[in-house]
């Protein structure tokens, strides 16, 4: 199944699964900063804003220190996943960044058709009018349904304003 | 007697040629607003809300109720087409839906998920119509106190179900409460945890999070696995909803026990949401197949639906004769009846009779209308899988980030969507359960707003949540669903036998 | 007195116009649809008006463009304020306020004031009304009164929408001007509160009237006084032969507090006279349809309208009055 790369090597899932609980500890603490920032004690009138996230931001700690444990503990010597495939990933991860950090500077029409195109030419290996046809045909569509029917605006960047829509 | 004769009168305004049409029109225009993610039920009558204006008021609410119902049915299909869920409360049906369709049963579970909506909507429909006035007594007993307690069980029911290790469950549903706590605190009127960060004023909203999640994490996996979607074997052609008919009524106890949860939940008002995942966590817990559940069993398709549906035409009881919505959908709808000059509350039942029956028989016929219209388009939406991923996956991306977009019109949540996404991808190759993350986020902040509404009427008393029968009671059924494997462990040991594979508390 | 108000501005208006742009002929007109933005979620009193005006801007063809109607509700209203306040420059984009122009910004803390936004024209005023559940004894303000300071402190439970807005702050007020003490509740909508009232989990509420109309309506619920200077306008009978002209001010019963809450509109910041002219122009054709009378009647509102430099100096009133309370409640945030 899968395609690129041949080798059989990759990060552990050991070490991700670490990171991963790492994030997720890092995440309890900036939600026990915060909580603490709102006031964790009990008011006059019931708990304070702060009082619930705090001891959820605590449970989150507490949670991923298990989880750690457990984890490295854990014989597990297998891979997160191989190269080849977290490089099929990051070939939608990326573009899609792109996609989306463009949004806000060139509208979501042009950023949406750049992007299916792109998708279906590299990914897909389609022939150009295939791709032209579904890339342009699939915004216009959206832009009836959302712009003229719900009138729901979306996101527009200077070709829209130039175009006048 | 006289309900039955309105009611004939009512069939006779839905029946008008006119309304058919709107009718009609309203279901189409509900399974496209359902099927876009982000344009949900309730943005979508708020949208069509103004276009009825000119319209008399009859008519105007059986067009936007259709959209209603219509959009309940379309929620299902991106959920088990894509794993997708368009609507909060088609979350549930992700879980047994979306491996169906990747075992190629597509035309299998959407089958299923329609005739279930169809049955809670009809069974709800028929409760409104025999003890409309009863009903409407019993949801003013709910106080905040009542509210956490229904809260508290729909939670109960579900966590505990997952094979996942249990700390990684608790991981998970906290960073879900954490999320949900992000914003305004709607009890003190404060921000928090928003760090002065603009964008955070309004918190994470649910649909972003489980667009990026669900919707994006699955095509990373899938990315990772190589470019194919599973699941085009789909058969495509009407049988299938025939033979899956045949197959149903087997499921009867559960379809009767959602209907229940989903009528009781859309009265309270707690809403279609808490209905559909505590409808599934129950009969995970009670079904011979449980331990299947999750793996694409039919009857973790029909659970969620059918209290869904049931608990979104239930919540139309309340705001006709109370004037408090169950839905944020119905919360538009209640402005719509106001803009028409029609004030619900309990004189709505008495002085517009015919609008009243008008829209209770609409009702019927609507959801008629809308079984009809999806089921003919199964095949359809099972020959979308047939689509070759490359082309199919920039289209649902792209249509993530509208809907991602139209949620709140910011470009900002199109970026957190991502985000999700790729923790998704994470969490989910980490062995993290999603599932309790997403209900922390829809009922973490309701909870705990109707957790300090009591104690602040009670003035810090915990005796709150046990100082009536009703609200004793809830909470005691929920105390029972969360120590339910152990009871079960319990109770088997009891009898001396070994515990068998399903049982295991997690 | 208003409308020459109207016509001096007008004229001001013109000349400044005049003396821009040299035909004062060639008004401005929107060339893109108007997003008209709500500070409050979708079903909430604000989104009704919005969606009401977009209903009839869209029956009657006021408008060339299409108006487009968004909800931004995040951290009390604070998301709407700021996208408007961010958009200077963009006439195509309008807000209806209600109350937490003032107390949001004031209780959390976010970088926002009124004077950031362009004034454009008071629609209504929104009444509050003090409630009570009819199956309870009080007839009158001084009744409920007496039976909250004989109680015992803080046991007697007043619902409101919200948190440090309006509904807590006529509370607070409520409480300095009679010495009783209430617990007081935050809900989401101003539909549940009432709801709450009939099922007797709050003692009383100050519901706006088009909240709690139905159930008084349907005889759960008993209107005790007004929160405004003079009585409600509205003489047709809604409830045992009563009408909104019926209830007595507080002020008449012994209660003195006021409290009126603005249905107003502002435009983006650096908005010319003539964008504002046109939106002017645009809200009187819709306050003379017979659905917006009918709106009105329904929620018994205060039709005061105002625009201009009689607007502004309302808001300017209104907010310095709005720090005082908020200040004396302690609802100020940290750093404020």
């Amino acid at each position: 199944m899968t395609t690129g790369s041949s080798s059989n090597t990759g990060p552990t899932h050991k070490l991700v699964e670490a990171g991963v609980t790492l994030a997720i500890a890092l995440f309890g603490v900036i939600v026990i900063f915060g909580s603490v920032k709102a006031g964790i004690n009990w008011g006059p009138e019931g708990p304070r804003a702060g009082f619930f996230p705090f001891y959820i931001g605590l449970f989150i700690l507490a949670s991923s220190a298990i989880n750690l444990w457990h984890g490295l503990r854990e014989d597990n010597d297998g891979l997160f996943a191989e190269w080849g495939q977290l490089r099929q990933v990051l070939s939608v991860v990326i573009p899609t960044a792109i996609y989306v950090g463009s949004m806000p500077f060139i509208g979501l029409y042009v950023a949406s058709i750049i992007f299916i195109a792109w998708f279906m030419r590299w990914l897909g290996k389609y022939n150009w009018i295939i791709v032209l046809a579904v890339a342009f045909g699939m915004p216009i569509v959206t832009y009836f349904i959302f712009e003229r029917w719900f009138m729901v605006p979306l996101p527009k960047g200077p070709i829209e304003e130039w175009l006048g829509l | 007697m006289e309900e039955l004769v309105n009611l004939f009168h009512g069939f006779a305004v839905a029946l008008q040629p006119y309304n058919i049409m709107l009718m009609v029109l309203g279901i189409v225009l509900g399974v496209i607003i359902g099927v876009l993610p982000g344009l949900g039920g309730a943005n979508g009558v708020a949208i069509l809300l103004p276009l009825t204006f000119s319209m008399s008021p009859t008519s105007a609410i059986i067009m936007l109720s259709c959209i209603y119902w219509g959009a309940l049915f379309g929620g299902a299909i991106t959920s088990i087409l894509f794993n997708i869920p368009g609507e909060p409360w088609s979350v549930a049906t992700t879980f047994d839906g979306y491996p169906m369709a990747q075992q190629g049963k597509a035309g299998e579970a959407l089958t299923a998920a329609f005739t279930s909506s169809f049955v809670g909507a009809l069974f709800a429909v028929v409760m409104i119509t025999l003890v409309a006035p009863l009903v409407a007594s019993f949801a003013l007993q709910f106080g905040p106190a009542e509210k956490f307690a229904v809260y508290f069980l729909a939670f109960c029911s579900f966590v505990g179900l997952s094979k996942e290790p249990p700390f990684k469950t608790i991981a998970a549903m906290m960073i879900g409460f954490a999320l949900a706590a992000v914003g305004l605190d709607s009890i003190t009127g404060q921000l928090r945890l928003t760090f002065g960060v603009t964008h955070l004023l309004n918190g994470f909203d649910f649909l972003i999070a489980v667009i990026g999640l669900f919707g994006i994490g699955e095509i990373l996996l899938t990315m990772e696995e190589g470019l194919a979607f599973r699941g085009g074997k789909a058969k495509i052609d009407l049988r299938v909803v025939l033979q899956t008919w045949k197959e149903l009524p087997k499921y009867w106890m559960t379809s009767l026990r959602s209907c229940f949860i989903g009528c009781w939940m859309g009265i309270t008002p707690a809403g279609a949401t808490p209905a559909s995942f505590m409808s599934y966590g129950i009969a995970k817990r009670v079904a011979k197949n449980g331990k299947n559940f999750g793996k694409g069993e039919i009857e973790g398709v029909v659970a969620p639906e059918t209290a869904a549906h049931a608990a979104g035409t239930a919540a139309l009881l309340p705001m006709l004769s109370l004037g408090v919505p169950g839905s944020p959908t119905a919360a538009v709808l209640l402005g719509g009846l106001l803009i028409w000059g029609l004030q619900p509350g309990p004189m709505l039942f008495v002085e517009q009779k015919e609008f009243v029956w008008g829209l209770i028989a609409s009702m019927y016929l609507g959801n008629l209308v809308g079984l009809i219209v999806v089921l003919t388009c199964v095949p359809i939406f099972a020959a979308i899988l047939r689509v070759p991923f490359s082309i199919i996956a920039p289209l649902i991306l792209v249509l993530c980030a509208i809907g991602a977009y139209s949620v709140h019109s910011s470009t900002f949540d199109v970026m957190l969507m991502l985000v999700f996404g790729v923790i998704g991808y994470l969490l989910k190759k980490c062995n993290y359960p999603l599932a309790p993350l997403v209900l922390a986020i829809v009922l973490g902040d309701k909870a705990e707003e109707a957790f300090r509404q009591s104690l602040l009427g009670s003035q810090g008393s915990f005796g709150i949540f046990l100082s009536n029968p009703l609200v004793s009671t809830i909470m005691i059924l929920g105390l029972i669903a969360l120590f339910w494997s152990v009871i079960q462990e319990g109770y088997t040991r009891l009898r001396g036998t070994v515990a068998g594979p399903g049982s295991r508390a997690a | 007195m208003k409308r020459s108000a109207y016509l001096a501005f007008g004229t001001i208006a013109a000349l400044c116009a005049g003396g821009i742009v040299a035909p004062a002929t060639a008004a401005w007109e929107p060339v893109r649809p108007v997003e008209f933005i709500i500070p409050a979620g979708t079903g909430g009193g604000a989104d009704q008006m919005a969606r009401t005006i977009q209903g009839i801007v869209t029956k009657h063809n006021l408008m060339k463009q299409p108006l487009v109607v968004i909800n931004k509700s995040g951290g009390a209203g604070g998301e709407g304020f700021l996208d408007v306040k961010g958009s200077g420059g963009n006439p195509h984009k309008i807000i209806i306020t209600l109350s937490n122009l003032f107390t949001t910004p004031l209780a959390t803390g976010i970088p926002f004031n009124w004077k950031d936004l362009t004034p454009v024209a008071m629609l209504a005023l929104d009444e509050f009304v003090l409630w009570v559940n009819a199956d309870k004894p009080y007839k009158t303000v001084k009744d409920y009164v007496d039976a909250v300071k004989a109680a015992p402190a803080g046991s007697i439970k007043m619902g409101g929408t919200g948190s440090k807005q309006e509904d807590q702050i006529i509370t607070v007020a409520v409480e300095k001007a009679t010495g009783a003490r209430f617990t007081y509740i935050p809900y989401k909508g101003g539909g549940e509160v009432a709801v709450q009232l009939v099922g007797n989990h709050v003692d009383s509420t100050v519901n706006n009237p088009i909240e709690a109309v139905a159930q008084w309506r349907g005889g759960k619920l008993r209107p005790l006084c007004v929160f405004d200077a003079q009585r409600m306008a509205y003489d047709e009978p809604i409830a045992d032969g009563k009408a909104w002209k019926d209830i007595p001010t507080c002020k008449s019963e012994g209660l003195d507090m006021e409290y009126l809450m603005l249905r107003g509109i502002f435009m983006s910041p650096r908005a010319t006279k003539d964008q504002v002219e046109y939106y002017i122009e645009l809200f009187k054709k819709v306050r003379a349809t017979p659905e917006w009378q009918e709106f009105m009647k329904s929620g018994a509102f205060n039709t005061t309208f105002l625009t201009g430099a009689d607007y502004a100096k309302w808001v300017e009133v209104e907010e310095k009055r709005h720090q005082s309370l908020m200040k004396d409640a302690g609802f100020l945030a940290s750093g404020n």
